[in-house]
């Protein structure tokens, strides 16, 4: 046999056995697609934020369709009406919808603390984190280079005088700044909490804080102690507060000779 | 065939012989998914899983079937034939039957299909190991070779995303910024492996 015919013959009976093994196995290994599932996705906003706790919409499309037990509130970007409509689509009641946004567990503007050093690197805080945990002077504050700010999709959350502020109304409570923060001193909370610790610093001792943030939590632990509900632990000499118990009687934020706790929104 | 000489044949797979440091193979995949560790990570293991499924087949077939017919130089194109097919076979019978791990490897299985890197190592081992007389001992090697050059693979991902993480945060000049700096430091890297070369004689040798 020539040696063309025999090169065309191995290569094409290689090709053949292959196609029939494909073939054969995409028949017998075929999985089924839920059809809901894409009905649910083209509910969803499609912003891919990842806010509901799902790798992006595909995956919450698929979470709900799957697992009964899903809520179907949880997208923020989309808000009520996207609830209602995956609603619609699978015949569940909505639940309430419950709004929520970031919030910056820090109060260390320029006015209560400092930069301890000159940093003349790369202008972003996952860069000046690299450095000794920042060049502010305390080491779990905001670093207020704007990482967040640069992150945030919808233009909700600002630098002003080196602390990063949030806009409530604009935010819609994607987790992308809480991802993107190096100090990890950003949260997503109900706005219906009623008291926020807004400190994340770690030190103990009141000189040993004012030194380095006049605003800061020094870990004296009297807002645990004074809390009627006992909702209130020291974790690393700073109060977490368990929205579980918590009755918002506001005691804590009486308390605290640092005005650390604050009410999540002004009391009126 | 000694267990010393399988583990030489590893140690030389990752270090002195590494696929993407020192032959310049699977390039594209290095740069482009080593910007973050856990893609880096998955893509790596998916590399492993398929030199070695491709070594598992295409040695074989080079053996029995290309050789027998004196059709050696036909390898590049059944290779790459073979390969595909096995890799898309392998995704659906992941994707039925074992759906977290297909969910995990599933976005890189058919991005390495026909990766040079893969295709590197099965021609490799045929050109090294290949023996017309016997057919266990060197496909034993072989599937050694095809296992350390999978690991060297992943070494070199992780290492290079440890060193984007930080390139990210460095203030290049704009000229440099981007790609530029990566492949200078990835060439850096590759650099550095040149210190490995000659080790592997000295301990086995």
């Amino acid at each position: 046999m020539s040696p063309i015919i025999t090169a065309v013959v191995v290569v094409a009976g290689i090709g053949v056995v292959c196609a029939v093994l494909l073939s054969v196995a995409s028949k017998l290994m075929a999985v089924q697609v839920d059809e809901r599932i894409p009905k649910v996705r083209e509910c969803l906003p499609g912003a891919n934020c990842g806010g509901c706790g799902y790798p992006g919409c595909d995956g919450y499309a698929a979470a709900i369709v799957e697992d009964e037990s899903t809520p179907i509130n949880l997208c923020a970007p989309g808000g009520p009406a996207t609830a209602e409509a995956i609603g619609q689509v699978l015949g569940r009641e909505v639940g309430a919808i419950v709004k929520q946004s970031a919030f910056v567990h820090c109060r260390g503007d320029c006015g209560v603390t400092g930069r301890k050093d000159d940093f003349q690197g790369e202008k972003t805080c996952a860069a000046a984190k690299l450095l000794f945990s920042g060049d502010k002077k305390c080491a779990y504050g905001c670093l207020g280079y704007g990482d967040c700010e640069r992150a945030c999709p919808e233009d909700a959350i600002h630098v002003v005088d080196t602390l990063a502020r949030v806009d409530p109304d604009r935010c819609i409570a994607c987790g992308i700044c809480v991802r993107t923060c190096p100090q990890h001193i950003i949260s997503i909370r109900a706005e219906s909490t009623p008291v926020v610790v807004k400190c994340s610093n770690h030190y103990k001792g009141k000189n040993v804080v004012t030194e380095k943030c006049t605003a800061g939590c020094f870990g004296c632990s009297v807002c645990s102690i004074k809390c009627p509900e006992k909702a209130i632990t020291m974790v690393d000499d700073l109060p977490v507060i368990d929205p579980e118990k918590c009755v918002g009687c506001q005691t804590c934020v009486k308390v605290c000779p640092a005005k650390c706790i604050l009410p999540r929104k002004p009391l009126a | 065939m000694s267990v010393k000489a399988i583990f030489a044949i590893i140690l030389t797979a990752v270090f002195i012989n590494n696929y993407v440091l020192q032959q310049f193979l699977g390039i594209c995949p290095f740069l482009g998914v080593s910007k973050k560790f856990d893609s880096a990570l998955g893509m790596s293991i998916a590399v492993i899983f398929v030199m070695l499924l491709a070594t598992v087949v295409t040695y074989p077939i080079q053996h029995f079937v290309l050789d027998q017919n004196g059709l050696g130089y036909m390898q590049t194109i059944v290779f790459i034939l073979v390969i595909a097919a096995l890799v898309q076979l392998v995704e659906i019978v992941l994707k039925k039957h074992i759906p977290g791990l297909h969910a995990s490897l599933g976005v890189y299985l058919p991005l390495i299909t026909t990766n040079c890197a893969v295709l590197g190592v099965c021609i490799a081992n045929v050109d090294n190991y290949i023996d017309a007389a016997t057919f266990g001992a060197g496909y034993v090697q072989a599937l050694a070779n095809a296992f350390g050059s999978g690991v060297g693979f992943l070494m070199a991902m992780l290492l290079f995303s440890g060193i984007r993480a930080r390139i990210e945060d460095n203030d290049a000049p704009p000229a440099f910024k981007g790609m530029p700096i990566t492949l200078i430091s990835a060439a850096i890297l590759s650099v550095a492996f040149f210190g490995f070369a000659g080790v592997i004689e000295n301990i086995f040798g």
